[in-house]
């Protein structure tokens, strides 16, 4: 008989984990400081530009990216599970191009950088609600795969319209509007750090709350309608939550690649299966990766940053192409 | 108890109904079997009630409760069903696949209490898939996924089992142990109401028959009643013979070679 191994210490190394690469976030940089000193610095003691250093730059930087991370890992769990799909991810639904189309068109517009995330957001929410709309019009009856169609037509849609925007914008704009597209936590400030963990306590909380409904839903939807679920009904607010996540993580650090699909795919791995822990793991999995790609955008090549999105997706290519390896 | 009254079905873009007015009763205490040919509605019975097709008219009661008065959780507590087909895309060990079948009695976080433990215990070793408990679904033969399939139906509860033609993957041995489990469970007080297409295995072991022909019941009774070659005949539009098991008695269908037919 084949046992799977229970990792029953997996929780303390996922967490230790995180803590590590959020040490290293804040101890690595132009200025490195021992840990000593960054001790010294979040405790409130030692100079005054290490303070600054540490307090306001690279901690809120470091935990923005950590909540950029631990959002994309949920949303991209939560889609997996619900389609029935180990190819979804948080921006299937049509958030990254909708998103994509609102900060364009912020961008063109020369609104200041303040707006650019609201515009992001309203333009993913947008974007889903479309992808929704198209769904249900085709009127299969929340079928995951039409959703899926759907979120690839808005997304095609958003790409045309960010092209027709950038082919006659002058290039400073679209500079910008590229570099936001691929992602980045540099401008992180605590309140974005609080608005981001407002929408990650609310989506993955609600996330969490549902989990035991994902585990049915991922049985198919008559199996789920035999135990009692409504599938279209608890897969649909399984989707908003997760979109609603991933709109969030977008308005702050624009798009971040393949960590919302690698990294319920590494959680897996370690043997975990039922969603609760899943979301958990990934959430944690999540956020120590984006923290170490963010310190690998700053670090590698100064003083120039390079793109986080890349970066994840550098990460992530690897760890993806060793699931594949064992999935077949 | 399941009754189905007049119950007619009709999917959407379909030119004839799937069900044009089906009546059948699966009592407590029988096995009660859903024959007929491809596409004769055998699984639409089945979709209906698991609330996925609307019905046009006529209705189907719980125990003298229309389907349409208990809710959705409701129902899955008093009736468990197994369906056709059922693809996890992500796997999952067997013992956490059959405690899923507790989840209509779970309450709000959705955790699992003693009774519930209880259960899928009870239900795992009724249906033989003890030894297979941290194995994941993946790795199981066809016939093994389909009596932990059963199990977790058996953890669920309630008074009802409903199954699509359960015993598809599985071989002579494990196919006589799964009807012979199905027909104790009926003895235990069970309504057992079971879609099949293997008519002679059926007629060894169903209480109750339903021939459905085009949507529409063609014959019902005891297995000797509905199997005669000349109802089958036309049903099946095929030419058979029926002749008898020589160990039970029970009425055994043998379809005929082609005369020049093809």
């Amino acid at each position: 008989m084949r046992h799977v191994p229970t990792l029953s210490f997996r929780w303390p190394l996922f967490a230790a984990a995180l803590l590590l690469a959020l040490l290293l976030g804040v101890a690595i940089g132009t200025i490195a400081l021992p840990p000593a000193e960054v001790w010294h610095a979040l405790m409130g003691r030692g100079d005054a530009t290490q303070l600054t250093v540490v307090r306001e730059l690279r901690l809120p930087r470091a935990i923005l990216a950590a909540l950029v991370g631990a959002g994309l890992g949920m949303s991209g769990a939560a889609l997996q599970g619900t389609m029935r799909n180990p190819l979804a991810e948080p921006y299937l639904l049509g958030v990254s191009g909708g998103a994509a189309v609102g900060a364009v068109v912020a961008v063109a517009l020369g609104v200041g950088v303040t707006l650019l995330p609201i515009a992001a957001f309203l333009g993913a929410i947008v974007a889903v609600v479309v992808a929704f709309f198209v769904a249900h019009a085709a009127g299969t009856r929340g079928d995951p795969r039409i959703l899926l169609m759907a979120g690839v037509v808005v997304g095609a849609f958003a790409n045309a319209a960010i092209m027709l925007v950038l082919g006659s914008a002058p290039s400073n704009i679209v500079r910008d509007a590229m570099w936001w597209m691929m992602g980045s936590v540099a401008a992180a400030t605590w309140s974005q750090v609080a608005w981001l963990l407002v929408y990650l306590v609310l989506g993955g909380g609600a996330l969490l709350a549902w989990a035991r409904q994902m585990d049915v839903l991922a049985l198919g939807e008559e199996t789920a309608a035999g135990l009692g679920v409504h599938p279209e009904r608890a897969a649909r607010r399984v989707y908003a939550a997760a979109s609603l996540l991933a709109a969030a993580t977008v308005a702050a650090a624009g798009l971040v690649g393949f960590v919302g699909l690698v990294v319920p795919h590494i959680v897996r791995g370690t043997g975990i299966r039922r969603h609760r822990p899943l979301l958990v793991g990934s959430a944690l999995i999540g956020a120590t990766l984006v923290v170490l790609a963010d310190l690998a955008a700053r670090v590698l090549r100064p003083p120039a940053e390079l793109p986080l999105g890349a970066v994840t997706a550098i990460v992530g290519v690897p760890f993806f192409l060793l699931r594949l390896r064992r999935l077949t | 108890m399941i009754r189905f009254e007049d119950v007619v079905v009709r999917y959407p873009r379909a030119d004839r109904d799937a069900l044009s007015g089906v009546g059948l009763e699966a009592p407590r205490g029988r096995v009660t079997v859903v024959v007929g040919p491809n596409g004769s509605g055998k699984s639409t019975l089945v979709r209906t009630l698991l609330g996925r097709v609307p019905l046009r008219s006529g209705r189907i009661l719980i125990d003298d409760t229309p389907l349409t008065d208990l809710d959705r959780a409701e129902l899955a507590r008093r009736v468990a069903i197994v369906t056709q087909r059922e693809e996890l895309a992500f796997p999952v060990t067997v013992d956490e696949y059959v405690a899923l079948g507790r989840f209509p009695h779970l309450g709000g976080w959705r955790a699992t209490g003693p009774i519930d433990r209880e259960a899928v215990s009870r239900a795992v070793l009724r249906a033989g898939v003890g030894h297979l408990g941290s194995r994941t679904i993946d790795t199981l033969s066809g016939g093994e996924w389909q009596r932990v399939r059963l199990a977790r139906a058996l953890a669920q509860g309630g008074e009802a089992l409903v199954l699509d033609e359960p015993t598809t993957f599985l071989d002579v041995a494990h196919e006589m142990a799964a009807f012979e489990l199905l027909h104790q469970l009926a003895r235990d007080d069970l309504a057992v109401l079971l879609v099949s297409h293997q008519l002679n295995l059926v007629a060894r072991f169903a209480d109750w028959m339903v021939l459905l022909h085009a949507g529409q019941v063609a014959a019902a009774g005891t297995p000797d009643e509905v199997m005669q070659a000349s109802v089958l005949e036309r049903v099946y539009d095929w030419p058979l013979v029926v002749t008898r098991d020589p160990a039970v008695g029970a009425p055994a269908l043998l379809p005929l070679r082609a005369k020049r037919r093809m």
